[in-house]
């Protein structure tokens, strides 16, 4: 890949001076916003994108994560001259709430001054979209330029669209979908259930005093293997066949033993361990439970073309032909819904051999496509 | 070449171009590259696409164009009643499965759409086949029989007795020889090309 100049960025956290109400019925007070922000914001404030991160993801879209030292997670579309282009637009990314880089998590002390844990709150995406409408309101934007994300930020696009159509003029989502089918669920209660299962686990409730960082304590044993079973959704079949097949690991032979004899277990294993390192498994189990609670039509009296009466914001939804996790129709339902509601709408299925995860990798058409969409 | 499009669209093309006035809601169904849509957006229409090969969705978007991947015999559906002012059809008929079905639809999303399609009667393709017995290759049909998206050529009378059997009035027509227009008289014999301007009786 091609190196570009990495974009200066600010580190930011914002105080909600009001509770946030939630979905729940409940509300949450003294909420944090974590976000970083590139670019410069022009006189009239006519040129902000927030992007939305994906359940794993952070406010570290194109600088350096502070915990593992690698790049941003998105610098192949965002910085000086590239799609996304931060000498033209102020780019904004926040931790969203629930997360555990800076934003209100299980992890945050709650009132009587110790964590959280499953006392927090059970957030929906839409109440991450209520903090992230909290941050533009407080950075006086009145009208962002887009909204861009892919997974589950283009959930968060989808319900912005939904609930605060007059915010935005354009709406980016990438591989993602109006609502968590049964399949989606199904992988995320089986990644829910192996942390829970984890005796370290301990309720929620193992955030030990004295450890500052509360990744570096719980069931990491649960939540790498939550994470393996998720990195398998992430990657197509034949990109998994072309990366590993069937060879085995530093080994002429198999052992006949449960060593990670094959390539594929070793990268596996190492995908759940290094995961650990960076991630709260109790924020694990909120942001989960939040996209598994994300029924867009269902939120607006079951037809998702309603979902969009309030909005004239601008779509473009792109899919990839090898993504099972949300697969082509998910989105092909979505720009069928816009149509329906009479939005300006583009959609395209973009042929790339890395299954869903394909909205982070190397797909010269996305960034022509996004490039495009955003002028 | 005219000044609202200086790109010099292709006859058919202009000619639809010509006759939409600006502001107008347009539906261009199988728009290929964008080139009509970026002239109709250059004219201050609401024009957007249908186009079924990616390539060409993402070329679309990339130029800033609003079009979306799908296939005229199955996506129009989606599409509401009388949700535009124009469909257009240009050179995609003949490749779709139910042409029949794809002009009721396009005239259900429009009160009025444009059809552009290559005359299967003209005379050089009736000597070819006449002469030479093979399905003829030409400029306007370049591709042999075997691999042609064109599962459904037609001819200008073919079209007008599918306009009069399903009540489809025929506002204008023009017709192409050689990329210019040509005459009315005995265009099944000597067009090429047609656009018709069609809508409901």
């Amino acid at each position: 890949m091609a190196t570009h100049a990495e974009p200066s960025t600010s580190g930011h956290v914002l105080d909600l001076p009001q509770p946030l109400p939630l979905d729940s019925g409940r509300s949450l007070a003294g909420v944090r916003v974590a976000y970083e922000t590139y670019g410069t914001l022009n006189a009239d404030k006519s040129n902000a994108i927030l992007i939305c991160h994906a359940l794993t993801g952070d406010q570290h879209v194109a600088s350096p994560h502070p915990i593992t030292g690698k790049p941003g997670w998105w610098i192949r579309m965002v910085g000086p001259g590239l799609p996304i282009d931060t000498d033209r637009y102020f780019i904004i990314c926040a931790n969203v709430i629930g997360s555990c880089m800076g934003s209100s998590g299980p992890a945050s002390m709650a009132d009587d001054g110790r964590p959280y844990g499953m006392r927090f709150p059970v957030i929906t995406i839409r109440d991450m979209v209520r903090a992230q409408i909290a941050l533009v309101d407080a950075l006086g934007i009145d009208k962002l330029h887009a909204v861009v994300g892919g997974s589950m930020g283009g959930m968060q696009v989808l319900s912005l669209a939904a609930n605060f159509g007059d915010r935005l003029n354009a709406a980016l989502v990438i591989a993602s979908t109006s609502r968590h089918s049964a399949q989606n669920i199904a992988f995320h209660e089986v990644g829910r259930q192996a942390i829970m299962a984890d005796p370290a686990w301990a309720n929620g409730e193992y955030y030990a005093d004295g450890v500052d960082d509360p990744r570096k304590v719980g069931p990491e044993a649960g939540l790498a293997v939550a994470r393996m079973a998720a990195h398998i959704t992430y990657l197509s079949e034949q990109g998994l066949t072309e990366k590993f097949g069937r060879r085995l690991q530093d080994r002429d032979a198999k052992t006949f033993g449960f060593d990670a004899d094959f390539q594929v277990e070793s990268y596996l294993r190492y995908q759940g361990l290094s995961f650990t390192d960076r991630f709260d498994a109790n924020s694990y189990l909120y942001i989960t439970r939040a996209m598994d609670y994300f029924d867009l039509a269902e939120e607006h009296g079951g037809k998702l073309a309603d979902a969009f009466a309030g909005t004239k914001a601008r779509f473009c939804l792109v899919s990839f032909d090898t993504d099972w996790l949300y697969p082509t129709s998910e989105s092909r339902t979505i720009a069928h819904a816009l149509n329906a509601a009479g939005l300006p709408v583009s959609f395209v299925e973009l042929s790339a051999p890395y299954g869903h995860d394909s909205f982070l990798l190397d797909v010269p058409e996305l960034d022509r496509v996004v490039e495009g969409f955003l002028r | 070449m005219n000044a609202a499009h200086p790109g010099a669209l292709r006859p058919d093309l202009a000619v639809i171009a010509d006759h939409i006035e600006p502001g107008a809601r347009v539906l261009d169904i199988g728009c290929g590259d964008g080139e009509l849509l970026a002239a109709l957006t250059a004219k201050g229409c609401d024009a957007r696409g249908l186009e079924i090969d990616p390539a060409n969705v993402a070329a679309c978007v990339g130029r800033g164009l609003s079009v979306m991947q799908g296939d005229a015999d199955t996506d129009l559906a989606y599409y509401p009643d009388g949700s535009v002012d124009y469909a257009i059809l240009s050179q995609t008929l003949q490749t779709t499965r139910r042409p029949d079905l794809v002009i009721e639809n396009l005239l259900r999303i429009a009160p009025r759409g444009f059809v552009s399609f290559p005359n299967f009667a003209h005379w050089r393709v009736r000597t070819s086949l006449l002469v030479g017995g093979r399905m003829p290759v030409t400029k306007l049909i370049p591709v042999a029989w075997y691999e042609t998206p064109n599962i459904h050529h037609l001819t200008i009378a073919d079209f007008r007795a599918l306009m009069a059997e399903r009540g489809i009035r025929a506002e204008r027509a023009w017709f192409f020889t050689n990329g210019r227009a040509s005459r009315q008289r005995l265009a099944n014999f000597t067009a090429e090309h047609a656009v018709f301007l069609v809508s409901r009786t």
